[in-house]
Protein backbone atom coordinates (compact mmCIF):
# COMPACT_ATOMS: atom_id res chain seq x y z
CA UNK A 1 0.00 0.00 0.00
CA UNK A 2 1.05 3.22 -0.79
CA UNK A 3 1.01 6.05 1.99
CA UNK A 4 2.67 8.91 0.10
CA UNK A 5 2.95 10.09 -3.31
CA UNK A 6 6.73 11.20 -2.36
CA UNK A 7 7.52 7.32 -1.57
CA UNK A 8 10.35 6.01 -3.56
CA UNK A 9 11.83 2.34 -4.24
CA UNK A 10 15.12 2.18 -2.58
CA UNK A 11 17.65 0.93 -5.04
CA UNK A 12 19.04 -2.32 -3.22
CA UNK A 13 21.42 -3.49 -6.80
CA UNK A 14 24.84 -4.52 -6.32
CA UNK A 15 27.06 -1.79 -6.71
CA UNK A 16 29.12 -1.79 -10.64
CA UNK A 17 32.73 -1.62 -10.82
CA UNK A 18 32.94 1.83 -11.48
CA UNK A 19 30.55 2.82 -8.60
CA UNK A 20 32.54 0.48 -6.12
CA UNK A 21 35.54 2.62 -6.26
CA UNK A 22 32.81 5.77 -5.17
CA UNK A 23 34.81 8.42 -7.62
CA UNK A 24 31.79 9.68 -9.21
CA UNK A 25 30.04 9.91 -5.84
CA UNK A 26 32.63 11.67 -3.73
CA UNK A 27 32.78 13.82 -6.71
CA UNK A 28 29.30 14.91 -6.22
CA UNK A 29 29.19 14.89 -3.06
CA UNK A 30 32.54 17.19 -3.08
CA UNK A 31 30.93 19.46 -5.81
CA UNK A 32 27.69 20.15 -2.92
CA UNK A 33 30.25 21.28 -0.37
CA UNK A 34 32.37 23.12 -2.34
CA UNK A 35 29.14 25.36 -3.59
CA UNK A 36 29.02 26.34 0.31
CA UNK A 37 32.00 27.62 0.30
CA UNK A 38 30.47 30.47 -1.55
CA UNK A 39 27.27 30.61 0.48
CA UNK A 40 26.28 33.40 2.84
CA UNK A 41 26.54 32.63 6.94
CA UNK A 42 23.39 32.98 8.34
CA UNK A 43 25.55 33.40 11.63
CA UNK A 44 24.75 35.79 14.02
CA UNK A 45 28.21 37.51 15.79
CA UNK A 46 26.45 37.53 19.21
CA UNK A 47 28.11 39.89 21.77
CA UNK A 48 28.73 42.46 18.60
CA UNK A 49 25.66 41.81 16.93
CA UNK A 50 22.46 41.14 18.41
CA UNK A 51 19.12 39.72 17.60
CA UNK A 52 16.21 41.58 18.61
CA UNK A 53 13.29 39.89 20.33
CA UNK A 54 9.79 39.87 19.28
CA UNK A 55 7.61 42.44 20.61
CA UNK A 56 5.89 40.32 23.28
CA UNK A 57 9.42 38.78 24.68
CA UNK A 58 9.19 38.12 28.13
CA UNK A 59 12.21 38.58 29.66
CA UNK A 60 13.74 39.86 33.62
CA UNK A 61 10.90 41.50 35.97
CA UNK A 62 11.46 44.78 36.85
CA UNK A 63 9.92 47.02 39.29
CA UNK A 64 8.10 50.10 38.58
CA UNK A 65 7.72 53.37 40.36
CA UNK A 66 5.76 56.34 39.12
CA UNK A 67 7.19 59.19 37.58
CA UNK A 68 8.29 61.01 40.67
CA UNK A 69 10.40 57.96 41.74
CA UNK A 70 7.51 56.24 44.00
CA UNK A 71 7.73 52.53 44.01
CA UNK A 72 4.25 51.13 43.04
CA UNK A 73 4.29 48.05 44.54
CA UNK A 74 1.55 48.02 47.87
CA UNK A 75 2.67 44.67 48.76
CA UNK A 76 -0.94 42.98 47.58
CA UNK A 77 0.82 39.42 46.85
CA UNK A 78 -1.54 38.85 44.22
CA UNK A 79 1.62 38.64 41.84
CA UNK A 80 2.54 35.64 44.16
CA UNK A 81 -0.78 34.45 44.25
CA UNK A 82 -1.04 34.60 40.19
CA UNK A 83 2.85 32.97 39.84
CA UNK A 84 2.21 29.24 38.89
CA UNK A 85 5.83 28.85 39.16
CA UNK A 86 5.60 30.05 43.20
CA UNK A 87 8.33 31.95 42.29
CA UNK A 88 7.73 35.37 44.34
CA UNK A 89 7.87 35.88 47.88
CA UNK A 90 7.63 39.48 49.32
CA UNK A 91 7.76 41.14 53.30
CA UNK A 92 4.92 43.70 53.65
CA UNK A 93 5.35 46.86 55.66
CA UNK A 94 3.48 49.83 56.63
CA UNK A 95 4.42 53.34 55.09
CA UNK A 96 5.41 55.77 58.02
CA UNK A 97 4.99 59.39 57.88
CA UNK A 98 7.67 61.00 55.84
CA UNK A 99 8.41 58.06 53.17
CA UNK A 100 5.60 59.31 51.32
CA UNK A 101 7.99 60.42 48.88
CA UNK A 102 9.32 56.53 48.83
CA UNK A 103 6.04 54.88 48.42
CA UNK A 104 2.49 55.08 46.65
CA UNK A 105 0.62 53.39 48.56
CA UNK A 106 0.15 53.21 52.56
CA UNK A 107 1.46 49.80 51.95
CA UNK A 108 4.73 48.82 50.34
CA UNK A 109 7.29 45.56 50.23
CA UNK A 110 9.96 45.47 52.19
CA UNK A 111 11.00 42.92 50.84
CA UNK A 112 10.41 41.71 47.42
CA UNK A 113 12.25 38.01 45.87
CA UNK A 114 11.84 36.60 42.50
CA UNK A 115 13.51 33.23 41.83
CA UNK A 116 14.66 33.29 38.75
CA UNK A 117 15.77 29.75 38.50
CA UNK A 118 11.84 29.08 39.45
CA UNK A 119 10.45 31.91 37.13
CA UNK A 120 9.35 30.40 33.78
CA UNK A 121 8.47 33.88 32.63
CA UNK A 122 4.82 33.74 32.24
CA UNK A 123 4.01 36.90 32.76
CA UNK A 124 0.88 36.56 34.97
CA UNK A 125 2.20 38.38 37.78
CA UNK A 126 2.15 41.36 35.05
CA UNK A 127 -0.99 40.76 34.62
CA UNK A 128 -2.29 40.26 38.08
CA UNK A 129 -0.91 43.11 39.48
CA UNK A 130 -3.83 46.02 39.94
CA UNK A 131 -0.35 48.90 40.23
CA UNK A 132 1.04 48.81 37.41
CA UNK A 133 4.18 47.50 39.53
CA UNK A 134 5.40 44.87 37.98
CA UNK A 135 6.54 44.28 34.51
CA UNK A 136 8.51 42.01 32.44
CA UNK A 137 10.71 43.75 29.93
CA UNK A 138 13.22 42.89 27.13
CA UNK A 139 16.37 41.60 28.63
CA UNK A 140 17.30 38.30 30.54
CA UNK A 141 19.25 37.18 33.66
CA UNK A 142 22.56 36.55 33.15
CA UNK A 143 24.77 33.81 34.13
CA UNK A 144 25.82 33.76 37.75
CA UNK A 145 28.03 31.53 39.77
CA UNK A 146 26.11 30.49 42.32
CA UNK A 147 21.80 29.67 43.01
CA UNK A 148 21.72 32.31 45.76
CA UNK A 149 22.85 35.17 42.87
CA UNK A 150 19.45 33.88 41.08
CA UNK A 151 17.26 34.98 43.69
CA UNK A 152 16.99 38.80 42.70
CA UNK A 153 15.93 41.32 45.27
CA UNK A 154 14.43 44.73 45.54
CA UNK A 155 17.67 46.29 44.58
CA UNK A 156 18.54 44.34 41.13
CA UNK A 157 14.80 44.50 40.36
CA UNK A 158 14.03 48.01 41.17
CA UNK A 159 14.07 50.15 38.21
CA UNK A 160 16.52 53.28 38.28
CA UNK A 161 15.08 56.20 39.95
CA UNK A 162 13.14 58.54 37.45
CA UNK A 163 14.66 61.98 38.82
CA UNK A 164 17.83 61.03 40.17
CA UNK A 165 19.01 59.16 37.77
CA UNK A 166 17.24 59.81 34.57
CA UNK A 167 19.09 58.00 32.03
CA UNK A 168 19.02 54.64 33.57
CA UNK A 169 15.11 55.34 33.94
CA UNK A 170 15.12 56.47 30.17
CA UNK A 171 17.08 53.14 29.20
CA UNK A 172 14.93 50.93 31.21
CA UNK A 173 12.07 52.39 29.85
CA UNK A 174 13.39 51.62 26.44
CA UNK A 175 14.39 48.04 26.98
CA UNK A 176 10.50 47.65 27.80
CA UNK A 177 9.81 48.99 24.58
CA UNK A 178 6.32 50.69 24.80
CA UNK A 179 4.88 47.56 26.94
CA UNK A 180 3.40 49.49 29.50
CA UNK A 181 2.02 52.80 28.48
CA UNK B 1 96.35 7.81 15.59
CA UNK B 2 94.79 10.60 14.32
CA UNK B 3 91.72 10.54 11.84
CA UNK B 4 92.50 13.91 10.06
CA UNK B 5 88.89 14.24 9.12
CA UNK B 6 88.01 17.34 6.56
CA UNK B 7 84.93 19.05 7.39
CA UNK B 8 83.41 21.49 5.67
CA UNK B 9 81.79 23.52 8.27
CA UNK B 10 80.12 25.86 5.95
CA UNK B 11 78.32 23.01 4.47
CA UNK B 12 77.66 22.04 8.25
CA UNK B 13 76.05 25.00 9.12
CA UNK B 14 74.32 25.77 5.96
CA UNK B 15 72.46 22.33 6.04
CA UNK B 16 71.53 22.85 9.94
CA UNK B 17 70.67 25.89 9.39
CA UNK B 18 68.57 24.48 6.37
CA UNK B 19 66.96 21.57 8.73
CA UNK B 20 65.70 24.21 11.43
CA UNK B 21 64.02 26.31 9.06
CA UNK B 22 62.34 23.21 7.06
CA UNK B 23 61.09 21.65 10.16
CA UNK B 24 59.93 25.11 11.96
CA UNK B 25 58.08 25.56 8.48
CA UNK B 26 56.59 22.61 9.09
CA UNK B 27 55.65 22.88 12.53
CA UNK B 28 54.29 26.15 12.02
CA UNK B 29 52.35 24.71 8.95
CA UNK B 30 50.79 22.19 10.70
CA UNK B 31 50.00 24.26 13.50
CA UNK B 32 48.10 26.74 11.19
CA UNK B 33 46.16 23.76 9.30
CA UNK B 34 44.61 23.17 12.41
CA UNK B 35 43.32 26.45 12.15
CA UNK B 36 42.57 26.15 8.55
CA UNK B 37 40.74 22.71 9.18
CA UNK B 38 38.61 24.55 11.46
CA UNK B 39 37.89 27.32 9.02
CA UNK B 40 37.71 24.92 6.15
CA UNK B 41 34.76 22.50 8.10
CA UNK B 42 32.95 25.86 9.27
CA UNK B 43 32.61 27.48 5.65
CA UNK B 44 31.65 23.82 4.37
CA UNK B 45 28.71 24.21 7.24
CA UNK B 46 27.84 27.46 6.40
CA UNK B 47 29.39 28.56 9.91
CA UNK B 48 31.95 31.40 10.29
CA UNK B 49 34.52 28.95 11.98
CA UNK B 50 37.29 30.27 15.03
CA UNK B 51 37.20 34.11 14.94
CA UNK B 52 37.64 35.01 18.62
CA UNK B 53 41.50 34.54 19.53
CA UNK B 54 43.31 37.57 17.39
CA UNK B 55 41.90 38.89 14.27
CA UNK B 56 40.10 36.58 12.27
CA UNK B 57 41.04 33.97 15.05
CA UNK B 58 44.65 33.62 13.72
CA UNK B 59 45.64 33.80 16.99
CA UNK B 60 43.51 29.97 18.27
CA UNK B 61 46.62 27.44 17.45
CA UNK B 62 48.64 29.45 20.05
CA UNK B 63 46.09 28.81 22.08
CA UNK B 64 45.29 25.50 21.69
CA UNK B 65 49.01 24.61 22.08
CA UNK B 66 49.10 26.65 25.53
CA UNK B 67 45.96 25.06 26.68
CA UNK B 68 47.26 21.75 25.64
CA UNK B 69 50.53 22.46 27.58
CA UNK B 70 48.77 23.37 30.71
CA UNK B 71 46.81 20.42 30.65
CA UNK B 72 47.27 17.57 33.23
CA UNK B 73 49.61 14.95 32.21
CA UNK B 74 47.88 11.79 32.72
CA UNK B 75 49.84 8.05 32.32
CA UNK B 76 47.39 5.11 33.16
CA UNK B 77 49.09 2.77 36.15
CA UNK B 78 48.52 -0.15 34.16
CA UNK B 79 50.38 1.29 30.50
CA UNK B 80 54.45 0.58 30.25
CA UNK B 81 55.20 3.66 30.87
CA UNK B 82 58.62 3.80 28.10
CA UNK B 83 56.18 2.98 25.42
CA UNK B 84 53.58 5.22 26.44
CA UNK B 85 55.73 7.95 25.81
CA UNK B 86 57.81 6.18 23.04
CA UNK B 87 54.96 6.34 20.70
CA UNK B 88 53.99 9.71 20.76
CA UNK B 89 57.84 10.76 20.20
CA UNK B 90 58.11 8.54 17.05
CA UNK B 91 54.94 9.57 15.33
CA UNK B 92 56.45 13.10 15.48
CA UNK B 93 59.91 12.37 15.18
CA UNK B 94 58.72 10.18 11.72
CA UNK B 95 56.48 12.94 10.62
CA UNK B 96 59.60 15.58 10.31
CA UNK B 97 61.80 13.33 9.36
CA UNK B 98 60.29 12.70 5.93
CA UNK B 99 60.96 16.76 4.95
CA UNK B 100 64.88 15.95 4.37
CA UNK B 101 64.42 14.84 1.25
CA UNK B 102 61.68 16.85 -0.26
CA UNK B 103 63.29 19.32 -2.95
CA UNK B 104 62.06 22.59 -1.42
CA UNK B 105 63.33 24.27 -4.93
CA UNK B 106 66.27 24.73 -7.13
CA UNK B 107 69.62 26.50 -5.23
CA UNK B 108 70.04 30.05 -3.48
CA UNK B 109 73.38 30.84 -4.72
CA UNK B 110 75.00 33.02 -1.92
CA UNK B 111 78.93 34.20 -0.47
CA UNK B 112 79.86 32.54 -3.38
CA UNK B 113 78.29 29.01 -2.30
CA UNK B 114 75.48 26.97 -4.39
CA UNK B 115 73.04 26.48 -1.31
CA UNK B 116 70.73 23.65 -2.62
CA UNK B 117 67.23 24.11 -1.15
CA UNK B 118 66.96 20.16 -0.30
CA UNK B 119 68.31 18.93 2.94
CA UNK B 120 69.87 15.71 1.21
CA UNK B 121 69.57 15.12 -2.48
CA UNK B 122 69.75 11.31 -1.54
CA UNK B 123 69.75 8.70 -4.72
CA UNK B 124 67.09 6.35 -2.85
CA UNK B 125 64.59 9.60 -2.33
CA UNK B 126 61.28 7.92 -2.28
CA UNK B 127 62.71 4.59 -0.63
CA UNK B 128 63.61 6.85 2.30
CA UNK B 129 60.25 8.52 2.03
CA UNK B 130 58.71 5.18 1.99
CA UNK B 131 60.59 3.75 5.01
CA UNK B 132 60.13 6.50 7.37
CA UNK B 133 56.35 6.68 6.65
CA UNK B 134 56.24 2.86 6.81
CA UNK B 135 57.90 3.43 10.87
CA UNK B 136 55.17 6.18 11.69
CA UNK B 137 52.85 3.12 11.79
CA UNK B 138 54.96 2.00 15.09
CA UNK B 139 53.56 5.65 16.54
CA UNK B 140 50.22 4.37 16.48
CA UNK B 141 50.66 0.99 17.10
CA UNK B 142 53.04 1.36 20.07
CA UNK B 143 50.56 4.15 21.51
CA UNK B 144 47.62 1.80 21.17
CA UNK B 145 49.40 -0.82 22.87
CA UNK B 146 50.96 0.96 25.56
CA UNK B 147 47.66 1.99 26.55
CA UNK B 148 47.18 -1.34 27.88
CA UNK B 149 42.96 -0.08 27.02
CA UNK B 150 40.78 -2.17 24.67
CA UNK B 151 39.71 0.39 22.41
CA UNK B 152 42.96 1.76 21.87
CA UNK B 153 44.58 -1.33 20.98
CA UNK B 154 41.13 -2.38 18.43
CA UNK B 155 42.10 1.37 17.18
CA UNK B 156 45.56 0.39 17.03
CA UNK B 157 45.28 -2.72 14.89
CA UNK B 158 43.22 -1.25 12.52
CA UNK B 159 45.55 1.78 12.03
CA UNK B 160 48.33 -1.07 11.46
CA UNK B 161 46.61 -3.25 8.97
CA UNK B 162 45.09 -0.34 7.25
CA UNK B 163 48.42 1.50 6.64
CA UNK B 164 50.34 -1.80 5.39
CA UNK B 165 47.46 -2.46 2.99
CA UNK B 166 47.36 1.03 1.67
CA UNK B 167 51.52 1.19 1.64
CA UNK B 168 51.35 -1.80 -0.87
CA UNK B 169 49.21 0.44 -3.51
CA UNK B 170 50.82 3.41 -3.34
CA UNK B 171 53.90 1.38 -3.93
CA UNK B 172 53.05 -0.09 -6.71
CA UNK B 173 51.63 3.32 -8.29
CA UNK B 174 54.63 4.36 -7.74
CA UNK B 175 56.39 2.04 -9.28
CA UNK B 176 55.13 2.76 -12.65
CA UNK B 177 56.61 6.62 -11.99
CA UNK B 178 59.78 5.70 -11.07
CA UNK B 179 59.61 3.50 -14.75
CA UNK B 180 59.08 6.84 -16.37
CA UNK B 181 61.88 8.48 -14.57
CA UNK B 182 64.52 5.54 -14.16
CA UNK B 183 65.15 7.06 -10.50
CA UNK B 184 64.82 7.17 -7.22
CA UNK B 185 66.32 10.68 -6.92
CA UNK B 186 63.64 13.68 -6.03
CA UNK B 187 65.78 15.97 -7.70
CA UNK B 188 65.83 14.05 -10.98
CA UNK B 189 62.26 13.04 -10.66
CA UNK B 190 61.46 16.84 -10.67
CA UNK B 191 64.01 17.82 -13.08
CA UNK B 192 62.75 15.20 -15.68
CA UNK B 193 59.10 17.11 -14.80
CA UNK B 194 60.59 20.28 -15.79
CA UNK B 195 61.93 18.98 -18.89
CA UNK B 196 58.95 16.39 -19.98
CA UNK B 197 55.84 17.73 -18.32
CA UNK B 198 54.51 16.76 -15.24
CA UNK B 199 53.70 13.39 -14.31
CA UNK B 200 49.75 13.76 -13.84
CA UNK B 201 49.60 14.53 -17.58
CA UNK B 202 51.45 10.54 -17.88
CA UNK B 203 50.27 8.97 -14.85
CA UNK B 204 46.53 10.36 -13.69
CA UNK B 205 45.34 7.08 -12.22
CA UNK B 206 48.66 6.15 -10.75
CA UNK B 207 47.72 9.58 -8.87
CA UNK B 208 44.89 8.99 -8.07
CA UNK B 209 45.76 5.91 -6.59
CA UNK B 210 48.82 7.69 -4.53
CA UNK B 211 46.41 10.43 -3.60
CA UNK B 212 43.90 7.59 -2.09
CA UNK B 213 46.61 6.00 -0.54
CA UNK B 214 48.11 9.12 1.03
CA UNK B 215 44.58 9.84 2.49
CA UNK B 216 44.88 6.22 4.01
CA UNK B 217 48.54 6.74 5.46
CA UNK B 218 47.84 10.02 6.86
CA UNK B 219 44.69 8.53 8.54
CA UNK B 220 42.76 11.22 7.35
CA UNK B 221 39.09 10.85 6.56
CA UNK B 222 37.41 8.45 4.87
CA UNK B 223 40.03 6.41 6.36
CA UNK B 224 40.34 7.31 9.73
CA UNK B 225 39.30 4.32 11.22
CA UNK B 226 42.04 4.50 13.76
CA UNK B 227 40.42 7.17 15.83
CA UNK B 228 37.17 6.76 14.47
CA UNK B 229 35.40 8.74 17.51
CA UNK B 230 31.95 7.21 17.62
CA UNK B 231 32.84 3.49 17.33
CA UNK B 232 36.23 3.85 19.44
CA UNK B 233 35.65 6.71 21.61
CA UNK B 234 39.34 8.23 19.85
CA UNK B 235 41.25 5.57 18.96
CA UNK B 236 44.83 4.92 19.59
CA UNK B 237 44.78 7.90 21.41
CA UNK B 238 42.44 7.80 24.10
CA UNK B 239 44.52 7.20 27.05
CA UNK B 240 47.03 10.09 26.06
CA UNK B 241 46.09 13.60 27.72
CA UNK B 242 48.05 16.76 27.32
CA UNK B 243 50.79 17.65 24.80
CA UNK B 244 51.32 13.72 24.19
CA UNK B 245 47.77 13.90 22.67
CA UNK B 246 48.82 17.24 21.10
CA UNK B 247 51.56 15.29 19.36
CA UNK B 248 49.41 12.46 18.27
CA UNK B 249 47.18 15.13 16.45
CA UNK B 250 50.66 17.30 15.49
CA UNK B 251 52.14 14.13 14.12
CA UNK B 252 48.93 13.72 11.58
CA UNK B 253 48.94 17.22 10.37
CA UNK B 254 52.61 17.43 9.65
CA UNK B 255 51.58 14.30 7.91
CA UNK B 256 49.19 15.91 5.48
CA UNK B 257 51.78 18.95 4.96
CA UNK B 258 54.50 16.30 3.97
CA UNK B 259 52.40 14.19 2.15
CA UNK B 260 50.97 17.07 0.17
CA UNK B 261 54.65 18.29 -0.49
CA UNK B 262 55.25 15.21 -2.03
CA UNK B 263 52.50 14.63 -4.05
CA UNK B 264 53.42 18.23 -5.69
CA UNK B 265 56.81 16.94 -5.86
CA UNK B 266 56.20 13.69 -7.69
CA UNK B 267 53.24 15.04 -9.43
CA UNK B 268 53.05 17.97 -10.33
CA UNK B 269 56.23 19.35 -10.61
CA UNK B 270 57.48 20.65 -7.50
CA UNK B 271 59.03 23.68 -7.79
CA UNK B 272 58.35 23.89 -11.63
CA UNK B 273 56.42 27.31 -12.89
CA UNK B 274 53.13 26.10 -15.13
CA UNK B 275 53.04 27.11 -18.65
CA UNK B 276 56.16 28.93 -18.59
CA UNK B 277 59.94 28.07 -18.95
CA UNK B 278 61.22 30.12 -16.49
CA UNK B 279 64.92 29.38 -17.52
CA UNK B 280 64.44 31.59 -20.19
CA UNK B 281 63.39 34.77 -18.25
CA UNK B 282 66.56 35.91 -17.63
CA UNK B 283 66.28 37.19 -14.09
CA UNK B 284 68.29 36.63 -10.78
CA UNK B 285 68.61 32.58 -9.95
CA UNK B 286 68.01 33.36 -6.31
CA UNK B 287 64.74 35.26 -7.07
CA UNK B 288 64.09 32.48 -9.49
CA UNK B 289 64.38 29.63 -6.42
CA UNK B 290 62.09 31.61 -4.10
CA UNK B 291 59.57 31.74 -6.74
CA UNK B 292 60.06 28.00 -7.13
CA UNK B 293 59.97 27.80 -3.44
CA UNK B 294 56.71 29.79 -3.21
CA UNK B 295 54.82 28.23 -6.43
CA UNK B 296 55.78 24.77 -4.53
CA UNK B 297 54.18 25.95 -1.37
CA UNK B 298 51.39 26.98 -3.42
CA UNK B 299 50.76 23.36 -4.99
CA UNK B 300 51.60 22.15 -1.56
CA UNK B 301 48.24 23.98 0.29
CA UNK B 302 46.31 23.26 -2.45
CA UNK B 303 46.72 19.92 -1.59
CA UNK B 304 46.08 20.67 1.96
CA UNK B 305 43.10 22.07 1.26
CA UNK B 306 41.90 19.17 -0.50
CA UNK B 307 42.79 16.87 2.49
CA UNK B 308 40.36 19.09 4.51
CA UNK B 309 37.54 19.56 1.60
CA UNK B 310 37.50 15.79 1.63
CA UNK B 311 37.06 15.15 5.48
CA UNK B 312 34.49 17.43 5.28
CA UNK B 313 32.28 15.82 2.83
CA UNK B 314 33.25 11.91 2.99
CA UNK B 315 31.97 9.97 6.23
CA UNK B 316 33.97 7.17 7.29
CA UNK B 317 33.96 3.71 5.22
CA UNK B 318 33.38 0.87 6.69
CA UNK B 319 36.08 -1.24 7.94
CA UNK B 320 35.53 -3.98 5.17
CA UNK B 321 35.22 -1.40 2.51
CA UNK B 322 38.39 -0.13 3.39
CA UNK B 323 39.94 -3.69 2.88
CA UNK B 324 37.61 -4.42 -0.19
CA UNK B 325 38.54 -1.15 -1.55
CA UNK B 326 42.41 -1.18 -0.66
CA UNK B 327 42.91 -4.95 -1.45
CA UNK B 328 40.44 -5.79 -4.62
CA UNK B 329 40.49 -2.20 -6.04
CA UNK B 330 43.53 -0.18 -5.50
CA UNK B 331 46.10 -2.88 -6.12
CA UNK B 332 44.32 -4.34 -9.03
CA UNK B 333 44.17 -0.76 -10.40
CA UNK B 334 47.87 0.24 -9.46
CA UNK B 335 49.17 -3.41 -11.32
CA UNK B 336 47.45 -2.39 -14.03
CA UNK B 337 48.64 0.97 -14.38
CA UNK B 338 52.44 -0.45 -14.07
CA UNK B 339 51.50 -3.00 -16.71
CA UNK B 340 50.66 -0.46 -18.52
CA UNK B 341 52.94 1.85 -18.05
CA UNK B 342 55.81 -0.43 -18.54
CA UNK B 343 54.47 -1.79 -21.96
CA UNK B 344 54.03 1.77 -23.55
CA UNK B 345 57.51 2.53 -22.42
CA UNK B 346 59.16 -0.30 -24.24
CA UNK B 347 56.95 -0.18 -27.11
CA UNK B 348 58.50 3.78 -27.52
CA UNK B 349 62.13 3.08 -26.97
CA UNK B 350 62.01 0.12 -30.05
S1 LIG C 1 6.76 35.46 35.20
FE1 LIG C 1 5.34 33.84 35.82
S2 LIG C 1 6.70 32.40 36.86
FE2 LIG C 1 7.84 34.29 36.72
S3 LIG C 1 7.45 35.35 38.62
FE3 LIG C 1 5.92 36.09 37.16
S4 LIG C 1 4.16 34.75 37.45
FE4 LIG C 1 5.91 33.75 38.42
S1 LIG D 1 3.83 43.71 42.30
FE1 LIG D 1 1.71 44.24 41.95
S2 LIG D 1 0.62 42.33 42.38
FE2 LIG D 1 2.67 42.09 43.25
S3 LIG D 1 2.44 42.71 45.33
FE3 LIG D 1 3.13 44.49 44.20
S4 LIG D 1 1.24 45.54 43.68
FE4 LIG D 1 0.65 43.47 44.25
Amino acid sequence: MQLTQRAKQVDRRPMTFVESLYLWNIAKGMWITFTHLFKKRPTINYPEQTRSFSKVFRGLHVLNRDAEGRENCTACGLCAVACPAEAITMEAAERLPGEENLYREEKYAAKYEINMLRCIFCGLCEEACPKDAIYLSQTFAPANYGRKGFIYKKDELLIPHPVNDPQGYQKAREEKSGKVK
Amino acid sequence: MLLNIYIDWAFVLEKFLLVAVIVTLSLVIAMYTTYAERKVAAWLQDRRGPNRAGPFGLLQPLADGGKLFFKEEIIPLASSKFLFILGPSLAMITATLTSAVIPWGTSLHLFGRDISLQIADVNIGILYIFGVVSLGVYGIMIGGWASNNKFSLLAAIRGASQMISYELAMGLALIALLMMTGSLQMSVIVKNQVANGWHIIYQPLGFLIFFVCALAECNRTPFDLAEAENELNFGYHQEYSSMKLGFYLFAEYINMFISSAVMSTLYFGGYDIPFVNEAAWNIDANLLALIGFAVLMAKTFFFLFVFLWIRWTIPRFRYDQLMNLGWKKLIPLALINMVVTAAVILWLKK
